[in-house]
């Protein structure tokens, strides 16, 4: 029972990093109803991008946040503006197959520079613990998990507080009409995308100090993401957080009671279940118009 | 509706006595390639390309006619590549011609998947299907991946050979079961085209919520075409494991296999006969020439990434209706000169 309860606790720290991947998922493909596979490359691009900072200027991996979130914003306003914007038709479908390319050149490029070796970012607060009612809280992952839930709050403080964010709701909402209302929605894609981007260079951090990883790595993460966003509804902000949740606590239960092993199965099959009896997700609106 | 589509099916099947010649010269090409160019090394390219043009023309059946994009497609490749194999080590097969006889129970395997994942897939549309495809083909590799005392695990699992072939003979056989396959591909693609079943599709494609609303039966035409194009690579897979003599579920599970489909359909032209034909004979060579220099650097996915970026931003409806549509524009100008 303690193990099922510690495992909880850990899922809930780790299910933090998720939460916050994948909602910046969610909210690319919310305000621009596409999907990016390349989340799960940029991830790692970010866990790579401190790691390069860590071992040449010696800088602690959560600080070098400071040089790579800005960073990485850049990037996927780029990315948004060279290769997502000139999509005009089928955007749902190209989108998947240009971010696709994305990742893979994203992948080729890590491998040239940095090798497929593994690699891990260390800091002191990686293995050192401390003890919560006889359980052992490993420090990284509390540290994760406030970063995280930090790094959510000011986006819903963004979403919810400032203009910025009232015209980027209204474009998840009615593309056109929030056109017709002067909103300008390429600048918004084009932030939005940014701040998709950064939200995977905060989760690289956490993930490059709590697993090791290769350029490779990005396949089992994008297939993780995609998933909690399902689970979630696509373009829900709330279930990302709740699947990602959902996901990492039923892993960490099914590795302790069950097998390691079969971890993420078990989270399939919730994820089967779901779909069976709500095809929009938890929290998903149902899709009628055809995109 | 039917106003909207003639026209379209018209730009696409109307290339006349060009389009047969071709075929026929092409066809004979591909029969004797086995003889002109026997060395191993140029068969082998060849056995790849044309798995891909099988496999890239039955994703196309469900992804190019009706529009959803399964991007999980090798969870069919990989099962029908496992079902043959376990067949064949379990039911001590010895090697020879004897297995490729077994690759329709592979298929049948592979379609009896499909019947429950489309079941459960096809309820999600556009974004969320494609997700969830995705997911299903990481089940199957989890699957292939635990299941050890079935299928050997990550360790693998080796398939038997036949000694009796060698030199330059070993993959001729293998070769001629995946002309095969495509070519039945190929059939069954231009057969659903013409047929109202064929229709039915295109009309999902076109707008599934109307097509729904004229009658269209859009829930059993899908899972049908679904189904259809599943048995196809499956059978594919099934061949693909006793060629290649071993497999690993991270090889045939694998989402470069499902992507790589996805690209040279899109590459050819979305919902054409012959465009995932080109996009495969493109692709796959220089895929296979890339892995082979530039693997080790890993470089070669960076050339793969930039072909793909070019194509879509630059040809976004593939190469069989971009040449289309400029032939008929040359056409209607000498026409009015």
């Amino acid at each position: 029972m303690t193990l099922v309860l510690e495992a909880a606790a850990l899922g809930i720290l780790t299910g933090g990093v998720y939460a916050l991947m994948a909602s910046g998922l969610t909210l690319i493909f919310g305000v621009m109803r596409i999907i990016n596979v390349g989340q799960g490359a940029l991830v790692i691009l970010g866990a790579y991008l401190s790691f390069a900072f860590f071992r040449s200027w010696h800088l602690d991996p959560l600080l070098t946040l400071i040089i790579t979130m800005p960073l990485m914003f850049g990037l996927g306003v780029i990315l948004q503006i060279v290769f997502i914007r000139p999509l005009k038709t089928d955007r749902e479908a190209l989108s998947v197959l240009v971010t696709y390319a994305l990742a893979l050149g994203i992948e080729g490029a890590l491998g040239y520079v940095f090798t497929t070796n593994y690699v891990q970012l260390r800091a002191w607060y990686e293995t050192a613990s401390f003890a919560v009612l006889g359980f052992h809280i490993t420090y990284v992952y509390v540290f994760g998990f406030v970063l995280c839930i930090a790094i959510l709050g000011a986006l819903f403080l963004v979403l919810y507080r400032t203009s910025y964010g009232a015209a980027l709701r209204a474009t998840m909402l009615n593309r056109t009409a929030a056109q017709l209302v002067g909103v300008d929605v390429d600048r918004v894609s084009a932030i939005a995308f940014g701040i998709g981007v950064a939200t995977a260079a905060a989760g690289g951090v956490v993930f490059g100090i709590t697993n090791s990883f290769n350029p490779g790595s990005h396949y089992d993460l994008i297939s993780r993401l995609l998933t909690i966003i399902v689970l979630g509804g696509l373009g829900s902000l709330r279930g990302a957080i709740i699947a990602a949740l959902i996901m990492l606590v039923t892993e960490d239960i099914t590795a302790v009671v069950i097998s390691p092993v079969w971890a993420t199965f078990v989270f399939f099959v919730i994820l089967v279940a779901v779909l069976i009896f709500r095809p929009q997700g938890l929290f998903g609106v149902r899709v009628r118009e055809r995109i | 509706m039917t106003g909207n589509l003639l026209p379209r099916l018209r730009g696409r099947v109307g290339w006349g006595p060009l389009k047969t010649g071709g075929l026929l010269g092409l066809a004979i090409a591909a029969l004797l390639l086995p003889l002109v160019a026997p060395d191993p090394a140029t068969t082998n390219i060849a056995v790849f390309t044309v798995m891909y043009i099988g496999l890239a023309t039955a994703w196309n059946i469900m992804g190019g006619y009706t529009g959803y994009i399964s991007l999980g497609h090798a969870a069919f490749f990989g099962f029908g590549a496992y079902g043959l194999g376990l067949m064949l080590v379990h039911l001590n097969i010895t090697p020879g011609y004897g297995p490729f006889v077994l690759v329709p129970v592979a298929g049948l395997l592979s379609a009896l998947l499909a019947v429950g994942i489309g079941w459960i897939a096809l309820r999600t549309r556009a974004a969320t299907f494609v997700i969830v495809t995705i997911a299903f083909m990481f089940i199957m590799q989890l699957l292939a991946e635990n299941l050890v005392k079935l299928t050997g695990g990550g360790g693998g699992l080796g398939l038997p050979y036949s000694h009796d072939w060698g030199g330059d003979f070993f993959n001729t056989p293998y070769y001629y079961a995946m002309l095969l396959l495509a070519a039945l591909g190929l059939f069954v693609s231009w057969w659903i085209r013409r047929s109202k079943f064929g229709l039915g599709l295109l009309a999902i494609r076109d707008d599934e919520d109307k097509a729904l609303a004229v009658g269209v039966p859009t829930r059993a035409f899908k899972l049908t075409a679904f189904v259809i194009s599943a048995a196809l690579v499956g059978m594919i897979g099934g061949v693909y494991a006793y060629y290649v003599t071993y497999i690993y579920p991270q090889f045939v599970f694998d989402p470069l296999i499902g992507i790589s489909m996805v690209l040279m359909a899109f590459l050819g032209g979305l919902g054409t006969l012959s465009g995932p034909v080109i996009g495969a004979v493109l692709l796959e060579p220089a895929q296979l020439e890339f892995a082979y220099r530039l693997g080790a650097s890993r470089l070669y996915l960076v050339f793969y990434s930039a072909v793909f970026l070019l194509v879509i931003l630059l040809l976004p409806r593939g190469i069989v209706p971009s040449v289309a549509e400029l032939l008929r524009r040359r056409r209607t100008r000498t026409v009015v000169s």
